[in-house]
């Protein structure tokens, strides 16, 4: 009996050392326990691994490190942005890949947003017809896996067009046959820096005009008359007139047809074509999506609101609408954006040379170097996801409704 | 609108509604205000019509009247100006849908597919009654049926490797493992990104990060090429296996994020009153916490099982025969069937597959959201 007051006073003043099941039932202590669990299984699982992977590397006599990165790559990529031949190194073969990434999904990206943008509008159109018909692409296409929808465009349609020699010709000197699409490449000639230059200048001195009107409207109610459309000439006359001046410096180079192939000009491969559709398309889908949710998402009160200030339908739209709909509609966008990025790498499934197809695939296969490969082509993506969504936020936070 | 106020104004005054004005009612009222109301409007209208025109008409003529519906190879369908070949789709449904599945055992694929979509059904369908159990059937006991069923070797049944399934059978399989084993690794991740401790919370964000910022093909190849490089001497695991690892731990990390969407969502008194009444934390998650949250998120996560359906095609990459694997190697491969309209055909029936599927359970989200909704407002 006194013993056990005596304890009790003890664990009052916390000189007695606890019995364990008072430290297995403190919050602290057991959270503490359970995160050394937790590192302690990572360390483990981490050991096992690499105990492992450089067994079976040396086992199957694989090399390990980056140096792989030097040497000669020895096989040739059908499209580059760079200079690349097949004496270039493995690691240029990288930078081409991912130049090509970053392409078909910059251009993803763009046509996307336009396609997505106008279905989206349609769907909120007060025409019940054309509502409906967006309404039915949005439900058909992102219903339908996007890997389906390229294998469809490359080899249902793009794989059964006619041999060169029998090309379709399309307008502006353009070919469409079962090697891509060829059209006019444009050369510049001697002064096109001018006419460059005067677009800048004119680009700038419209700038000025415009910020000039917007600064006497805030102080005078009043603007500049005309301020938009001298701005908006400056801005179209000014390398206009440069590009006469200098005697049209631009030349094009059409492509002609050959027997078997065709030369001259730019030809997109069909590969290109194929990705870039499918992409869009699928991807256009869900924009629209975002857009009429955006666009919904304004609250009715705000548009009658500007309407009973007098202001016109189209500044309804410009100055009420689309500013705090863009609010709802920038952040699910980029997610899009990055969406369309990551699925870029179903390219690897129709052959078009991007990161995942040049580096993950050809670049893994000669080299053997899985572990290494497989790191730098994650990393490479998630870069580009952890810099976009730096970006999204430093944007959302400058968007974001100040309140109070 | 404003004549609808009005007369539900005059109503208590008016004890017989009077009929609405003539013009404003019936069929060519609507027209007129939804088809033709501005020029604008009108050309709109005449822009949908021709659309439907034309693309109706070239569907109906490639899809019923040049299409060629019998035949035994792709002779019929290779003569100039004919349409889709349904014939070849015909003689190859078995395959995509069960790919090399000896014909002899395909009554065990067949009852397994009976058997999970009656435990969905029962699992869907909001009246069904003892939910617990049903459950408890469709996530725990028919997994393990089904895996006996499907690979054999036990039970007197004969041993079917996995190299030859394939077609619609390896889809739902990668589908459903994804959506069963993604689960639980779902909800640990969701509590870990929400744990007060700080390793859990690191480890968990790090992981979910990491596996959204990368796409799904780059995890596969990690599964296929990687995986066998981590595991000691003489572990070998089959190809389908390492795919469905990487299919789940992907769609792990993306349910995470909309489990941890309706963890957020819970009022913290729900929280504090669970601890007022003493419960553990397993207790307060799993008997306060998670039940209420999960019912919010059902429509997240079903949209997020359609991605994962329509993400299932990707395992053709490593060289599984999905559905579309099996279709894009029929297309290609079978040079008896080779004709200019065998691809698109073959793609356009890949694609309704699919397209029911996603479509089926995106109706389902929505008419779930309606229902959950209606509960909440009261």
């Amino acid at each position: 009996m006194a013993a056990q007051r005596e304890k009790v006073a003890a664990q009052h003043s916390g000189a007695v050392p606890r019995s364990f099941a008072d430290v297995l039932y403190d919050p602290r202590s057991r959270g503490l326990l359970l995160q050394a669990l937790l590192v302690a299984a990572i360390v483990l699982l981490g050991y096992e691994v690499v105990s492992n992977a450089t067994d079976n590397l040396q086992k199957q006599h694989i090399a390990s490190g980056f140096g792989f990165l030097e040497h000669t790559a020895g096989f040739d990529i059908s499209q580059s942005l760079i200079a690349y031949t097949n004496t270039s190194s493995y690691g240029r073969a990288f930078w081409v890949g991912l130049l090509n990434t970053l392409l078909v999904a910059a251009l993803g990206v763009v046509l996307a947003t336009a396609i997505g943008f106008i279905v989206g509008i349609a769907r909120l159109s007060s025409n019940w017809l054309i509502a409906r018909l967006a309404g039915v692409y949005v439900e058909v296409l992102r219903n339908i896996p996007p890997l389906l929808m390229l294998f469809a465009i490359y080899f249902a349609v793009l794989k059964t067009l006619p041999a060169p020699r029998d090309s379709i010709a399309l307008p502006f000197h353009s070919y469409l046959n079962v090697r891509g699409l060829s059209v006019p490449s444009p050369v510049w000639q001697e002064g096109i820096w001018w006419v460059v230059a005067a677009f800048l200048i004119g680009l700038c001195a419209a700038l000025l005009i415009w910020w000039l009107s917007a600064r006497q409207k805030v102080s005078t109610g009043r603007t500049i008359a005309g301020a938009g459309w001298i701005g908006a000439a400056m801005v179209v006359v000014l390398p206009l007139l440069a590009f006469f001046a200098f005697n049209q410096p631009v030349v094009f180079n059409t492509p002609t047809i050959g027997r078997f192939n065709v030369t001259g000009g730019l030809t997109l491969l069909p590969e290109l074509v194929a990705l870039l559709g499918g992409l869009s398309l699928y991807t256009a889908a869900f924009v629209a999506e975002i857009v009429r949710a955006g666009v919904q998402g304004v609250s009715k009160g705000q548009k009658e609101a500007a309407v009973a200030l007098g202001l016109s339908a189209g500044q309804v739209m410009r100055l009420v609408v689309i500013p705090q709909a863009l609010r709802i509609i920038i952040p699910p966008l980029t997610n899009q954006y990055l969406n369309l990025t990551k699925n870029s790498s179903l390219a690897v499934a129709i052959g078009y040379p991007d990161l995942v197809h040049v580096f993950a695939g050809t670049v893994l296969n000669q080299t053997n170097q899985a572990i290494e490969v497989i790191l730098i082509t994650m990393a490479v993506y998630l870069t580009i996801s952890l810099v976009t969504s730096v970006l999204m936020n430093w944007f959302n936070a400058r968007m974001a409704l100040v309140e109070r | 609108m404003e004549k609808g106020s009005s007369s539900s104004a005059t109503g208590s005054m008016q004890p017989t509604p009077s009929r609405p004005p003539p013009g404003s009612a019936g069929p060519l009222a609507w027209a007129r205000k939804n088809l033709f109301s501005s020029p604008l409007n009108v050309a709109l209208t005449v822009l949908g019509v021709w659309i439907i025109w034309t693309s109706v008409s070239a569907i109906y003529d490639w899809a019923i009247v040049r299409a060629v519906f019998t035949g035994s190879d792709g002779s019929a369908c290779a003569k100039d100006g004919s349409g889709a070949c349904w014939a070849f789709i015909a003689a190859k449904l078995d395959q995509f849908t069960y790919g090399r599945y000896p014909e002899a055992e395909r009554w065990r694929a067949n009852l397994t597919m009976a058997l999970g979509a009656l435990g969905l059904a029962g699992l869907m369908i909001p009246g069904v009654p003892r939910k617990g159990w049903v459950a408890v059937f469709t996530l725990f006991v028919f997994p393990i049926i089904a895996y006996f069923l499907l690979t054999g070797g036990s039970f007197g049944l004969k041993a079917v490797e996995t190299e030859l399934w394939g077609g619609l059978m390896v889809t739902l399989v990668v589908a459903v493992v994804g959506i069963v084993a993604s689960f639980p690794i779902a909800v640990l991740l969701a509590l870990g990104r929400r744990s007060q401790l700080p390793i859990v919370r690191y480890a968990s964000v790090g992981f979910i990060e990491f596996v959204r910022g990368v796409p799904l093909i780059t995890m596969l190849f990690m599964a296929s090429v990687m995986l066998p490089l981590f595991l000691p001497d003489g572990v070998t695991f089959d190809k389908l296996l390492r795919a469905l690892i990487g299919v789940a731990l992907f769609e792990g990390a993306y349910l995470a994020e909309v489990i941890r969407g309706g963890l957020q969502a819970i009022p913290r008194g729900q929280y504090e009153a669970a601890d007022a009444l003493g419960l553990s934390y397993p207790k307060k998650m799993g008997l306060v916490v998670m039940p209420q949250a999960l019912k919010l998120v059902i429509p997240g996560i079903v949209n997020s099982f359609i991605a994962l359906f329509k993400d299932t095609s990707l395992v053709l990459i490593i060289g599984i025969f999905d559905l579309l694997g099996i279709v894009q190697q029929a297309v290609s491969s079978d040079a008896r069937w080779f004709s200019p309209s065998t691809p698109l055909t073959a793609y356009v029936f890949a694609g309704f597959v699919f397209w029911i599927f996603c479509f089926g359970m995106s109706r389902y989200a929505l008419w779930m959201e309606r229902r959950l909704g209606n509960g909440q407002q009261r």
